[in-house]
């Protein structure tokens, strides 16, 4: 046990959704003194004093890396669970070559690591008909590995538990991430559920699990800020039924695929260059249920049950025509985040000074997007709009919720003066 | 905030109720049984089976606990009246989860109305998550796959007690209630059986399941015999420390069942009266 808090952390696959958001988590914590993020593209997170090294993951330039800027802590979030994503050679390389390297790196006799946070997939269960219904961490998969991916996923985590077992005093923690719903994700159910009908198996409807955007980012910082060895699956409560998420979401389901033949026809259609998920078509068919309670007890709380999780999805998937115009896009630019992060010149007061809301906790005014506060301050009362405008303008002072607060206090004082 | 893993008491982080779901996490849902039972299952047990019930004061009132029973026949017609008989004649209406064969998810359509029905399959891991975790009601058939595949003949026999169900009741310290149904065995009669292994038509999993099963013969409809259920005095929790106190702990409750199961059918004047 390593009782010392991470101070100095490496994060690998910075320019994913799960590397940027995950160092813009820690970027507020008064804890962590640097923050060191590698890629092999440029970040796409607005990101305040993490520094970017755009690098291959080969063993050199890691271990490297590691020895000279003294990395306590290593949060692995590079892992491909999703064969939408890439091609299987590349998830090939980054799941199992890229952890062999990454561990090699760790592993050298002056490095200091002495925890390794890797981010893992509820697809290392895979899904099968003999499954349990809520898989627990200590339960392993009930057949081996039918795709490559699953392979892949199995493999990584195997050779990191060889990594903590061959290194004394190094803690793993291997979180086993349900698929996320979120804003700027791309995934396999994703784009399922973002069709407008929604295609199942005839005769089936699984059992799905998910997990909110919020709470995968959150439950990767709670296991970065505690220390917690082991294994733990990252899943909201509750699972639902395909026909309950398509009827949360406002869309029919129909049964159109065939439940035979489909692994064969996928096979066929990849050979013709039309990827279809394979692990998709599984687990249309079995779905998959986690036991989440684990990490509950170390202490994590889940902001978001699997129903929430689909209901905010809702929200989105209406909402996306409307903003998607209005989106603000953040571009990396070496020279100007190299110029903010050490010019003299530059006299903003570092982030790190204000205190920064407890991520396991409840969610602040701050923590809420702007869709959302704007959704509640029309139901406010005159007072509390008063005291909001000034909390908003002393913290966050976004532009659209102050306007936004000003036209519904102007509305209010009106509405009293006709009185 | 933080407790020792090890030790956490895991049952206290169980997801809460959301009021909103017609379906539970296992996937069970009220309005798929609400129809069902308006449907048909009423229909069966008061009219067609007219399903008397013994002993209902032998399932507990809210600790979770196995239920065992006899299995005949095809089609789970015993399962659902068992069921239907602690909903209607239990104080407190528990509802009971049945535990299936594994190889019923893989056929279409089958899984699929078993689970919105409440079944449950037959994994270790699910058998403690209800019994010790939520503390619920587990209908078994510890004949397994034997059970329904013994031809009319040979009725009321049972089979090995495959001792699983003993080992789940005991790690999760739920006491067992064995159950003896009458009637089953004359509704769904197997009157004959293709061999197992031969080649049968149709997609593979229906062929993996006539070739696990190998496909019975039975009539189209149940046949209205008279059903009666009696629930047994229940044996307590105990700690098994061999396989072979399971095997012995297994065939004690066999015979508990299997001497009971002879009394109620001496006992009757009709298989379809009663």
């Amino acid at each position: 046990m390593s009782p010392e808090p991470s101070r100095r952390i490496l994060i690998t696959g910075l320019s994913s959704w799960w590397g940027g958001r995950l160092a813009q988590a820690l970027e507020r914590e008064p804890g962590v003194e640097a923050i060191v993020g590698i890629d092999t593209e440029d970040p796409r997170h607005e990101l305040e004093r993490t520094e970017f090294v755009r690098v291959d993951i080969k063993e050199t330039f890691l271990r490297r890396i590691i020895v000279a800027a003294a990395i306590d802590t290593v949060l692995d979030t590079r892992l491909i669970s999703d064969p939408l994503l890439a091609s299987l050679d590349h998830v090939h390389r980054v799941n199992v070559e890229g952890t062999r390297n990454l561990l090699a790196a760790c592993s050298g006799a002056d490095s200091q690591v002495r925890k390794l946070v890797f981010k893992s997939s509820a697809r290392y269960y895979g899904s099968s008909s003999d499954d349990p219904a809520f898989f627990s961490e200590t339960l392993a998969r009930t057949e081996p590995p039918q795709t490559r991916i699953e392979r892949d996923i199995v493999a990584a985590e195997e050779a990191a538990s060889e990594f903590a077992a061959a290194r004394r005093g190094t803690t793993l923690t291997v979180v086993r991430c349900a698929d996320v719903l979120g804003d700027d994700q791309r995934s396999s159910p994703l784009a399922l559920l973002g069709l407008p009908v929604i295609p199942s198996l005839l005769g089936f409807d699984p059992r799905l699990q998910f997990i909110h955007e919020d709470d995968a980012i959150g439950a990767l910082a709670h296991v970065t800020r505690h220390d917690l060895p082991g294994r733990y699956n990252a899943a909201a409560d509750g699972v639902l039924a395909l026909s309950e998420v398509a009827s949360l979401l406002g869309k029919p389901v129909l049964p159109v695929l065939p439940p035979w033949g489909l692994g064969f026809a996928a096979g066929q259609l990849r050979r013709l260059g039309v990827r279809v998920p394979v692990e998709l078509v599984r687990e249309l068919r079995y779905g998959r249920g986690l036991d989440n309670r684990l990490l509950k007890a170390s202490g994590f709380r889940y902001r978001y049950t699997t129903r929430e999780a689909v209901i905010k999805l809702r929200a989105r998937q209406r909402l996306r025509p409307l903003l998607r115009s209005g989106s603000e896009s953040y571009r990396y630019e070496r020279e100007v985040e190299e110029f903010l992060r050490w010019s003299p010149s530059v006299r903003t007061v570092r982030e790190t000074a204000r205190p920064a809301p407890d991520g396991d906790g409840d969610g602040g005014v701050d923590e809420l997007g702007v869709t959302e506060l704007i959704e509640i301050i029309s139901s406010l009362e005159a007072p509390d709009l008063a005291r909001l405008r000034e909390y908003e303008a002393a913290h966050g002072a976004r532009e659209a919720v102050l306007e936004a607060l000003d036209r519904n206090l102007a509305r209010r004082q009106s509405d009293n003066s006709d009185e | 905030m933080r407790r020792d893993l090890a030790t956490a008491d895991l049952r206290e982080e169980l997801p809460g109720i959301e009021p909103d779901r017609q379906l539970n996490d296992w996937g069970r849902s009220q309005r798929v049984e609400a129809l069902f039972d308006g449907a048909l299952g009423g229909f069966l047990y008061h009219y067609w089976f007219r399903v008397e019930v013994e002993g209902i004061e032998n399932v507990p009132d809210r600790t979770g606990a196995v239920l065992a029973a006899n299995h005949a026949g095809a089609l789970p017609s015993d399962g659902l009246m068992v069921v239907k008989a602690v909903r209607e004649s239990h104080p407190s209406r528990r509802s009971v989860h049945v535990t299936t064969d594994r190889v019923f998810r893989s056929v279409p359509g089958v899984g699929m109305v078993a689970t919105k029905l409440g079944a449950v399959a037959d994994h270790p891991a699910n058998l403690q998550r209800l019994l010790f975790d939520e503390s619920q009601l587990a209908l078994v058939f510890p004949e397994g796959r034997s059970g329904p595949r013994k031809p009319i003949n040979e009725r009321y026999r049972l089979r090995r007690f495959d001792p699983g169900f003993v080992r789940a009741a005991g790690q999760a310290g739920a006491p067992i209630v064995p159950v003896a149904v009458v009637g089953s065995e004359e509704s769904v009669p197997v009157l004959a059986r293709l061999r197992p292994g031969a080649r049968l038509p149709g997609p593979g999993p229906l062929r993996r399941l006539g070739r696990t099963l190998g496909l019975p013969v039975v009539p189209a409809v149940p046949l209205p015999a008279k059903y009666r259920i009696r629930f047994l005095e229940p044996v307590p929790p105990q700690d098994l420390a061999s396989a072979d106190a399971a095997e012995d702990l297994a065939q004690q409750i066999r015979a508990l069942v299997q001497e009971n199961l002879l009394e109620m059918v001496a006992a009757r004047r009709s298989v379809w009266l009663g």
